[in-house]
C-alpha cells in the first residue's frame, strides 16, 4: 500500500511538471505583457529593460525553470497588473471558488447518485423516463446558457435571487471569507452553484444508472435475491456498493472539473473567485497569475486523482494485494 | 402417502416475443420427496433452468408462469408474489447457481453474506449468526473456517467458492434446494467432490433436491430419480436405475448412448442426428419426432403422446430388448 502511494505520488509530480511546461510554452501566444504594462510614451529602451527585468527575454524553458524554483519556495512572483504577490491574490480569491465548488460538488454527487439509483431501480416507470429525458437537456446545454437562463428567470423575471456577486461575506480567521453565514451569501450562491453543478450532476446520474443496471444483471444479485434478501438490501448493500467502484473514479475527476469549469460560471455571475481572476489575467497577459492558477488547478486535479486511487483500493478488496496472506 | 416436498403439476412458462408466444416449459409435472434428489436432465435450451426459476419465483420478465400449479410442502406457491415469495426464498427454497466465481458478491466477506442470509430468515442474534456461519463453513469442508470467515470471495478457489455457495443456499435450512448445473463451471477434478458434498448434506438433513444438469454422468452419480426434458416437455420420468438401464423414450436412449459412462464399455459414442427444435418452430405432435429413428405417422399428428407405463411420453416406448 505504501509503495503504491509513493509510486502514485511520483507519477503525479511528473504529470505536474509536464503540465507546467506545456502551459509555459503557450503563454507567448496569449500576447506580450509589456504592451499592457507600459503606456503610450515608451521607448525601446524602456521595453527592453522591463523585458530583461521580468526575465521575459529568456527562452521559455528557462523561464519555466525559474518559475519552478520560486514555486518550490512558495514564491509565485508578483502580478504584473496589481503589483502584489500572486500568492496573496490567489489566497484572497480562493475561498469564493472553493465554497462555490464545494456546494456544487455536494449537490452534484448527492443528487446525481440519488437520481441514478432511482432511475436504475425504477427503470420502466414514467418518473424515471421523465428524469432521463430531462437529463439529456442538462448534458447538452452549455454551462453559460444555463447560467443566463437561470439569471433571466430568477433574477430578471421573478427577482428572487441576485444575478451577480457573492453577497455579504464574513471574515473567518486571517484570510478566509465566507458567504455561508449570511442570508445574502446563500442567496447569491444558489444560481451559480446550480449552474456549475448541473452538468456534473446529470453526468453522475447517467453513469450511476448505467453502472447500476449492469450490476443488477450480475449473478451475485440474482443469488442475493434467491437467498431471499429484502429488495432494499439487494439494491443498496449489494448493488449500490458494486456500482460505486467505477463511479468513484469519475466522481473524483468531476470534482476537479468543477473547479476548472468554475471559470465560465464565475464569468457569467461575476463571482469573485480564482476563475474570474484567471480570465482577467489572460486579458492583461499577467503571466505570473496565469502560471500560478494553472499550477493550482493541476495540483488539485492530480491530488484528487491520487485520493480517488487510494479510495478505490479501500472500496474494492480485490485490489488489496499485499494484505493478509490470501491468494 | 406422505406429501412430497415439491410437487409441480402441469407447469407451463410462457414468454411473449416479437415472433409470438413461446413456451420454454410446457405442461411439466414431477414430484420431489423429502431427502430425495431428482435429476432434471436434457440438452441445453430444454427449459430446465426456466422450470427451476419458476419454482423459486425468479423468472425474468417477460417470462411468466402461464399454467399449472407448484406446491411446496402441501402449500400452493405459484400464485405468491412480492414479499410472500421473498420470504420463501432462502428459507424454504435454496438455490445454487452454475458459476461460483460470479455468484458471490466480490465486495462482501463470505461471513457477511452468510450472516445477512441467516439474519433475514432466522430469529437469532448477530453473534449466534456468526457462530452458525462458521459451523456452516466447516460443514461444507472449508478448512480453517473460523479464520477464513472474514475472507473475500476472491481469496478462494473455484471449488471452495462453490462450497461457500452451497453453505449459503443451505444456511437457513430450506426443505428444497434447486441446484442449477452446480458443477458445470468447475474443474473436472472437483466436480465429484461437490456432487458428493451436496448429496451427503441433503441426505443428512432430508432436504429435497432438484438437480439440474445436462450431464448424464452427474445424474448417474447423484440422483435417485430423473426427469428427462426435451423442448420444454417431459420426455421420461422414473428412478435412475430404470431410466438409465432400460430407457423407454427414444430420446433418453439417444442421450444415454451419447454419454460416456464409466460403467459402460468404451463403445463408440453415438450422436443424436439433428438439433432440438427452436421454440418458435415446434413441430406438431411429439417434439422429438424429426430426430427419432422410430417415428411413425402417429407421432407426427397433432395430439401429444400420452405418458406410457407412467414413464415415457411416447406413443411407442422402447422395449427392454431394443435397448442394448
Ligand atoms: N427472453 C427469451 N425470449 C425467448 N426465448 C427465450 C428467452 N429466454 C430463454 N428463452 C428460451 O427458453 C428456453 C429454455 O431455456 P433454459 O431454461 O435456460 O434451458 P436449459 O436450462 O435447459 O438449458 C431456451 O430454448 C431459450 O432459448
Ligand atoms: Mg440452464
Amino acid at each position: 500500500m505504501l509503495a503504491f502511494v509513493i509510486r502514485r505520488i511520483g507519477q503525479s509530480l511528473l504529470v505536474l511538471l509536464i503540465v507546467g511546461l506545456v502551459a509555459f510554452s503557450m503563454f507567448r501566444f496569449v500576447g506580450d505583457p509589456i504592451d499592457n504594462m507600459l503606456g503610450q510614451e515608451r521607448t525601446i529602451e524602456d521595453v527592453e529593460r522591463l523585458r530583461a527585468q521580468l526575465g521575459l527575454d529568456q527562452p521559455f524553458p528557462i523561464q519555466y525553470f525559474k518559475f519552478l524554483e520560486g514555486a518550490a519556495q512558495g514564491n509565485f512572483g508578483v502580478s504584473y497588473r496589481q503589483g502584489r504577490p500572486v500568492a496573496e491574490i490567489l489566497l484572497e480569491r480562493a475561498p469564493a471558488t472553493l465554497e462555490l465548488a464545494a456546494v456544487s460538488g455536494v449537490l452534484a454527487i448527492l443528487a446525481g447518485i440519488a437520481l441514478g439509483v432511482f432511475t436504475a431501480i425504477r427503470r420502466n416507470g414514467p418518473t424515471a423516463h421523465t428524469i432521463m429525458a430531462a437529463s439529456l437537456i442538462g448534458v447538452s446545454l452549455p454551462t453559460f446558457l444555463i447560467g443566463i437562463l437561470l439569471i433571466y428567470l430568477f433574477s430578471v423575471e421573478l427577482g428572487w435571487l441576485p444575478s451577480f456577486g457573492r453577497g455579504e461575506t464574513v471574515q473567518l480567521g486571517s484570510w478566509w471569507t465566507t458567504g455561508f453565514l449570511t442570508e445574502s451569501g446563500w442567496k447569491a450562491l444558489i444560481l451559480p452553484a446550480i449552474t456549475l453543478g448541473l452538468y456534473q450532476m446529470t453526468l453522475i446520474m447517467r453513469l450511476v444508472r448505467s453502472e447500476m443496471l449492469e450490476v443488477l444483471r450480475q449473478d451475485y444479485i440474482r443469488f442475493a435475491r434467491a437467498r431471499g434478501l429484502r429488495s432494499r438490501v439487494v439494491n443498496f448493500r449489494h448493488a449500490l456498493k458494486n456500482t460505486m467502484v467505477p463511479v468513484v473514479t469519475v466522481i473524483g475527476l468531476q470534482l476537479g472539473a468543477i473547479i476548472a469549469f468554475a471559470i465560465i460560471t464565475e464569468t457569467v455571475f461575476q463571482w469573485p473567485g480564482v476563475g474570474l481572476l484567471f480570465i482577467n489575467a489572460i486579458q492583461f497577459v499577467d503571466i505570473p497569475v496565469m502560471a500560478a492558477y494553472l499550477m493550482l488547478i493541476s495540483v488539485m486535479f492530480v491530488g484528487i486523482n491520487l485520493i480517488v486511487d487510494i479510495l478505490y483500493v479501500f472500496i474494492d478488496p480485490r485490489l488489496r494485494v499485499d494484505r493478509n496472506g490470501g491468494h | 402417502m406422505t406429501t412430497p416436498v415439491l410437487s409441480i403439476r402441469n407447469l407451463s412458462v410462457e414468454i411473449p416475443t416479437r415472433q409470438g408466444i413461446v413456451k420454454p416449459v410446457d405442461g411439466v409435472s414431477y414430484d420431489v420427496g423429502k431427502g430425495e434428489i431428482l435429476g432434471v436432465v436434457g440438452e441445453s435450451g430444454a427449459g430446465k433452468s426456466m422450470a427451476g426459476n419458476a419454482v423459486i419465483g425468479l423468472l425474468n420478465a417477460p417470462a411468466h408462469i402461464s399454467g399449472g400449479e407448484i406446491w411446496l410442502n402441501g402449500r400452493r406457491i405459484d400464485p405468491l408474489k412480492g414479499e410472500d415469495m421473498r420470504r420463501l426464498r432462502g428459507k424454504e427454497i435454496g438455490m445454487i447457481f452454475q458459476d461460483p466465481l460470479t455468484s458471490l458478491n466480490p465486495l462482501l466477506t463470505i461471513g457477511d453474506q452468510l450472516t445477512e442470509t441467516m439474519l433475514t430468515h432466522l430469529p437469532i442474534s448477530r453473534k449466534e449468526a456468526r457462530e452458525r456461519a462458521i459451523a456452516a463453513l466447516e460443514e461444507v469442508g472449508i478448512p480453517g473456517a473460523a479464520e477464513r470467515i472474514d475472507s473475500y470471495p476472491h481469496e478462494f478457489s473455484g471449488g471452495m467458492r462453490q462450497r461457500v455457495v452451497i453453505a449459503l443456499a443451505l444456511c437457513a435450512e430450506p426443505s428444497l434446494v434447486i441446484a442449477d448445473e452446480p458443477t458445470t463451471a468447475l474443474d473436472v477434478s472437483v466436480q465429484a467432490q461437490i456432487i458428493s458434498l451436496l448429496k451427503r448434506l441433503c441426505h443428512e438433513r432430508g432436504t429435497a433436491v432438484m438437480l439440474i444438469t445436462h450431464d448424464m454422468g452427474v445424474i448417474a452419480e447423484a440422483a435417485d430419480r430423473v426427469a428427462v426434458m426435451y423442448a420444454g416437455r417431459l420426455a421420461e420420468l422414473g428412478t435412475v436405475r430404470d431410466v438409465l438401464t432400460v430407457p423407454q423414450h427414444p430420446y433418453t436412449h439417444g442421450l444415454m448412448a451419447s454419454t460416456p459412462l464409466a460403467s459402460q464399455g468404451r463403445k463408440r459414442l453415438h450422436q443424436i442426428p439433428g438439433a432440438m427444435p427452436r421454440l418458435h418452430h415446434m413441430p406438431d405432435g411429439c417434439a422429438f419426432h424429426p430426430r427419432c429413428p422410430h417415428a411413425r405417422d402417429k407421432c407426427r399428428a397433432a395430439p401429444l403422446p400420452p405418458v406410457a407405463n407412467e414413464r415415457a411420453a411416447c406413443w411407442f416406448p422402447m422395449l427392454p430388448e431394443e435397448v442394448q
